[in-house]
């Protein structure tokens, strides 16, 4: 099941007309962007500058500064892991080290298969679970080699 | 008798698999031919008990924690569905110990009701304080709000009633109220729980500060880290709003107010207020300079409230009870209650809400059972990234803003993550300046490069290279970040550094003596 449609621009300014007109609509044109095409090419720029009259620059500007946005799709599972002091302090270096070894892939990077991607994340806000880990929109937590393994595989399927 | 079943649909308590127990509760008792309704709640904030279940009693709820899918088949043989006991049952959980011990005013609803119905809401006092606060005015709400004594529990605690008050006195024009739900750092937890388990009471102290100040438009600006957050902000204005709570006429009176769930982009710099409003207005997420305040040249260059979810969702119990009732718990400058969120390598790990004043060590050592390794506890970030750690030579700093402040560190958002004694405080100094360094939104100098810098300073030391020398240029930078930089992020990032190198010299092999701790 592919999640994402490859880029197109008609459908793009349907969806750019369709929140063009909330007050400060730049970032949720570019979160239902991406959550159509996967990303925020950069052909997606001048279309979104022009509806909301503001310079190219200025859509470049806010699309590379969030780390949300990507350029290309990232691949058909996202792994986020929590890589910040509350999973740190619970093992969660050694889950993050462990993961990629699994996937044979550094954090930030997405399998040569593009089943997976493995991100890390600056907290989910599950500390008290921690370490805590995200597989698409489904949150894990009190993870172990055991839990991250099964988690793993469930991605790589 | 149909018997209630309760269980949590907090993220929490999903991610160790409240979904699955839910599903297999269903298909049990539809398989036994058993009526029970179950009902989907919040969070109680005992985390190492979830997914705890509930079941409503002629006692109260009786509570069954943690449950896994294998353990249904059980519970509902021992008669769980009646109340009786079961190894898993914690007994009633009102009277479970963890639970009593605090003070829960912010957090009053939060695990009970179903965060999707606003009936229940209502039927728990929900939007008694709108009501009440309809009826005083204006004026008499920000009075109420600045007599509690209630400071910003974003991490400034500023005084939130102050911040109303000179958002009322502009000129009547477009005003905001905007709610801070950038919840990111490391170790909280509170917001998420309150926006998953009590939205409405975020959404009434909004409409009440809209009413306070004169605006009529609010947007909560909720990180997208936080999906699950999204979704029940989203059910609960739409409902709010069909229930004649937002919108034109709120509850029948004369005012007008409505708001809008904004997802924020995996900026940490955005829950910085200034850096929130621009990214709001669809820009990049940088810091602006101050003055002039938010509160006169705010959003869309408006007045704004800019407020931290707990800030706000504290208002309608302030309205409900006085001010003065709130005023009455925590001491010095620290009035009311925290939520406190211990987190990291602890044994009970949640969210405890407690007036102001408890001490770090009874909240690390008593109520967060210690380690969850077991090992023993070396360390404790309290605040966030930008928090110091803190030995357990100060463990008798009571939880109050001024007496942090007076040992270096921060209360921040009020999350406490415990290390035990296998972490090295160099490497934690050098992530604090790592991920000062991936968040930084580059305006300012001292942030941008100071923060890059660090990192390879930190990797010097650590590689015994000029230890003594180095320390003193990680010193000299810390300063010039904490007094150079434009905001918390880079001002604060010298806490956790500057923490680890005092309390913790050993770990960068430093051949000065550790630091007396503070008086």
């Amino acid at each position: 099941m592919p999640r994402h449609e490859p880029w197109n621009a008609e459908r793009a300014s349907e969806i750019i007309a369709r929140y063009r007109h909330l007050k400060g609509a730049t970032l949720p044109i570019l979160h239902a962007l991406q959550e159509r095409f996967g990303c925020v090419p950069e052909a997606a720029v001048p279309l979104v500058a022009e509806a909301l009259n503001l310079s190219r620059a200025e859509i470049h500007g806010t699309v590379t500064f969030y780390h949300d946005f990507r350029k290309e799709p990232a691949g058909r599972r996202v792994l986020k892991l929590c890589r910040a002091e509350s999973c740190q302090a619970a093992g969660g270096d050694a889950l993050a080290a462990r993961a990629e070894s699994l996937l044979g892939v550094p954090m930030g990077e997405t399998t040569a298969d593009r089943r997976v991607t493995l991100e890390p994340v600056y907290c989910l806000g599950l500390c008290h679970s921690s370490p805590a880990a995200i597989l698409d929109n489904h949150v894990h937590g009190m993870l172990d080699a055991a839990k991250l393994d099964a988690l793993v595989k469930e991605a790589q399927s | 008798m149909s018997a209630r079943i309760y269980i949590s649909r907090d993220s929490g308590a999903l991610c160790v698999g409240a979904e699955d127990v839910a599903t297999a509760f269903r298909k049990a008792l539809e398989k036994r031919g058993l009526k029970a309704e179950i009902v989907r709640t919040g969070s109680r904030g005992m985390y190492w008990l979830e997914p705890l279940v509930e079941v409503a009693a002629p006692e109260g709820r009786i509570g069954y924690g943690p449950v896994r899918t294998r353990d249904v088949d059980g519970l509902i043989d021992a008669g769980m569905l009646e109340g009786k006991s079961h190894p898993l049952s914690i007994g009633p959980v009102e009277d479970y110990p963890w639970l009593r011990s605090q003070t829960r005013l912010t957090f009053k609803n939060c695990g009970i009701i179903d965060p999707r119905s606003l009936e229940d809401y209502q039927a728990h006092g929900g939007y008694d304080g709108l009501k009440k606060a309809i009826a005083a005015g204006p004026k008499a709400i920000v009075e109420e709000v600045i007599t509690s004594g209630l400071r910003g529990r974003g991490g400034a605690g500023f005084p939130t009633g102050i911040k109303w008050r000179t958002v009322a006195e502009t000129p009547p024009q477009q005003k905001y109220i905007v709610c801070n739900a950038d919840e990111g750092d490391s170790g909280t937890f509170a917001d998420r729980m309150i926006m998953e388990g009590d939205p409405f009471v975020l959404i009434e102290g909004m409409t009440i500060a809209g009413i306070a100040v004169g605006a009529t438009y609010g947007y909560i600006y909720i990180r997208s880290e936080y999906p699950d957050a999204i979704t029940a902000m989203e059910i609960a204005v739409a409902k709010a709003r069909e229930g004649g709570m937002l919108g034109r006429g709120i509850a029948g009176s004369q005012y007008k107010f409505d708001m809008e769930v904004r997802a924020g982009a995996g900026a940490y710099v955005c829950g910085e207020e200034t850096s929130l409003l621009d990214s709001l207005e669809g820009k990049r997420g940088e810091v602006r300079a101050k003055p002039p305040l938010p509160a006169h040249v705010g959003l869309f260059g408006q007045p704004t409230v800019i407020n931290n979810v707990l800030s706000l969702a504290t208002v309608p119990i302030i309205m409900v009870q006085g001010g003065p009732f709130y005023r009455d718990f925590g001491m010095g400058k620290s009035r009311g209650t925290m939520p406190i969120q211990l987190a990291g390598n602890i044994k009970h790990g949640g969210l405890y809400e407690t007036a102001f004043g408890v001490t770090l060590g009874a909240l690390v050592d008593e109520i967060g059972g210690g380690t969850r390794s077991g090992r023993p506890v070396r360390a404790v970030q309290v605040g966030g990234p930008l928090g110091a750690y803190f030995p357990r030579e100060l463990f008798d700093t009571p939880f109050d803003y001024e007496a942090f402040a007076a040992r270096d560190g921060l209360i921040g958002h009020g999350g406490v993550v415990v290390f035990d004694d296998t972490v090295n405080m160099a490497r934690q100094a050098r992530f604090a300046m790592e991920f000062c360094a991936i968040e930084s939104c580059g305006k300012c100098t001292p942030c941008r490069i100071g923060s890059a810098r660090g990192v390879e300073l930190v990797d010097k030391i650590m590689a015994g290279e000029a230890v003594d020398e180095n320390l003193i240029v990680l010193e000299d930078l810390c300063n010039t970040m904490k007094f150079g930089s434009l905001c918390a992020l880079g001002g604060f990032t010298p806490y956790p550094v500057m923490s680890a190198l005092n309390h913790f010299p050993e770990d960068f092999g430093a051949k000065r003596r550790r630091l007396e701790a503070a008086e």
